[in-house]
């Protein structure tokens, strides 16, 4: 799934400082199962929000709604009634979803309240790890269901850096495997490590000609 | 003129190279003061790659200054700041110039550096970048375009003997021999074992292929534990952190480089390996006194 960060309080507050009435639009999907922009987090945004306005003596009134997935028009466009009701809207969608509803309306400035870091799964509870790099080009076969082109902090092909830290940790950060050992250890327990000693060319870069735009054929 | 460094590893029994740590500036004048010290004394000279991921005056400017100073300079080539069509115009524009050694590298991580929010490019890596110079060595770019007028390099390499796990390095070395280079130089070697077991390792892939040790001297057990926690691929054993540890005050450096030529030595008379690559970062000028002690002047 899509994983997001909520931005700096100091800085959604200096984005919503023009205005006085906002909706603030979270989304039912990916972001909510983060704990970054579902149901909840757009309750608790808003009153945020709200009360370090009226802190400074400077009231802002929140209309809140959460669509289940803010990167489908259709579902966005619930919210129309709401939109034409604010100055500017907050949303905490990824970045897809604030895109689809600046597009949606156009007269209206759409504020992203997240960071959208990558594409990744929960490891424990609360905490989140990258795991495809959306390259378009899938290397998955041949490394034992293990991505080395974003789990690998340089995106090697052919094997680890000789930064690798003992213990098989990354060169940039001792609490991250270095997914070559990762590799390693998942192909030899398959009894599949010859993928490892093939060589892989140079990676085409334009697998997906950016920006991508893919037309799916329907089953 | 400097013997060109494809005939040195043919001929010589042990083979000594050092470093020129390129100057943070316009300023070369103590880079070519080190050259001047060095050239004559060395089989060659390797000139990093805005090492450690720090932004340098490049490697390749220190290589043409290693040419006109007719010292014979080993061009460094990361893959972290270049993609693959700068890597091959900096490639030819050195061939021209007469710089015809390179050692391919991945490059350290722009996180350990000195621009830390740099976008860090590897389009290739450095097994990939083997191939892409033998490419260029026979006169077609990376697109198979012809060359007017190809190159010649002669092509080392890298390696990390103490890596734990050892396994997924030796694999990945044995993927570097297979795309053919014709030296490796080794990440700083303080332990003999590891070294014996690599070079046994790369043997019995590559019979020709030349190892040279990494050599760093470390001067002091302070410095010795910084390095270990902080230089990617850099393994100091306790028992020679006590040794300096042990060292009077003030007597850090000139312990540093008896350890070093000790190693050196040592490795020279078991033949270890083929000979040895000396890196003393920001202390070029004490690099004499090591070969010295180790009776290599």
């Amino acid at each position: 799934m899509i994983i997001a960060e909520r931005k700096p309080m100091e800085e959604i507050k200096q984005a919503m400082a023009p205005y006085k009435k906002v909706l603030v639009a979270g989304c039912g999907t990916c972001v909510a199962v983060c704990w970054a922009g579902g149901e909840k987090e757009v309750e608790i945004l808003a009153s945020q929000l709200r009360l370090a306005r009226s802190a400074e003596g400077n009231e802002i009134v929140t209309l809140e709604a959460t669509v289940e997935r803010q990167c489908e028009k259709e579902m966005v466009e619930e919210l129309k009634d709401k939109v034409a009701e604010v100055e500017a809207v907050l949303s905490l969608a990824c970045g897809s979803g604030v895109q689809t509803m600046a597009e949606l309306f156009e007269d209206k400035p759409v504020f992203p309240a997240v960071n959208t870091t990558f594409i990744g799964m929960p490891e424990k509870e609360g905490l989140w790890v990258e795991m495809c790099g959306a390259c378009g080009d899938c290397f998955l076969d041949r490394t034992g269901g293990i991505c080395p082109i974003v789990r690998c902090a340089k995106g090697l092909l052919n094997g680890p850096c000789g930064g690798t830290r003992r213990g098989g940790k990354c060169e940039i950060d001792p609490e991250k495997d270095c997914a070559w050992v990762l590799i390693y250890r998942r192909l030899e327990k398959q009894g599949r490590l010859d993928l490892m000693r093939e060589y892989y060319s140079p990676r085409n870069f334009r697998a997906v000609k950016r920006p991508g735009r893919v037309q799916a054929v329907k089953a | 003129m400097a013997t060109p460094f494809r005939e040195i590893l043919k001929t010589k029994d042990f083979v000594v190279t050092a470093e020129v740590g390129p100057v943070k500036g316009s300023n070369v004048s103590k880079a070519i003061e080190h050259i001047e010290l060095l050239k004559d004394k060395v089989d060659g000279l390797n000139v990093t790659d805005n090492q450690s991921s720090v932004m340098r005056y490049p490697s390749l400017g220190i290589c043409l200054l290693i040419k006109e100073h007719d010292g014979e300079p080993v061009f460094q080539v990361t893959c972290r700041d270049r993609n693959r069509l700068a890597i091959q115009a900096d490639l030819l524009f050195a061939y021209s110039r007469g710089v015809s050694n390179v050692l391919c590298l991945t490059g350290d991580s722009i996180d350990v550096g000195d621009h830390k929010e740099a976008k860090q490019v590897f389009d290739l890596d450095s097994v990939q970048l083997i191939h892409l110079v033998h490419t260029l060595n026979s006169g077609k770019d990376m697109a198979g375009n012809e060359l007017d007028g190809g190159i010649d390099f002669c092509i080392g390499t890298t390696a990390t003997p103490s890596a734990d796990p050892l396994e997924p390095q030796l694999i990945k070395v044995e993927k570097k021999l297979k795309a053919g280079v014709s030296f490796i130089q080794t990440q700083a070697v303080y332990e003999l074992d590891e070294l014996k077991r690599f070079t046994e390792f790369v043997r019995n892939i590559d019979e020709k292929v030349k190892i040279l040790a990494g050599i760093v001297p470390v001067i002091g057990a302070k410095m010795a534990a910084y390095m270990n926690e902080n230089v990617p691929g850099i393994f100091i054993p306790q028992h020679l952190i006590d040794e300096l540890a042990q060292a009077p005050k003030g007597t850090g450096v000139s312990k540093g480089i008896e350890i070093a030529a000790r190693v050196i030595k040592q490795i020279k008379e078991e033949k270890v390996c083929d000979g040895v690559h000396i890196m003393f970062i920001g202390r070029e000028e004490r690099v004499p006194e090591i070969l010295e002690a180790a009776g290599l002047l």
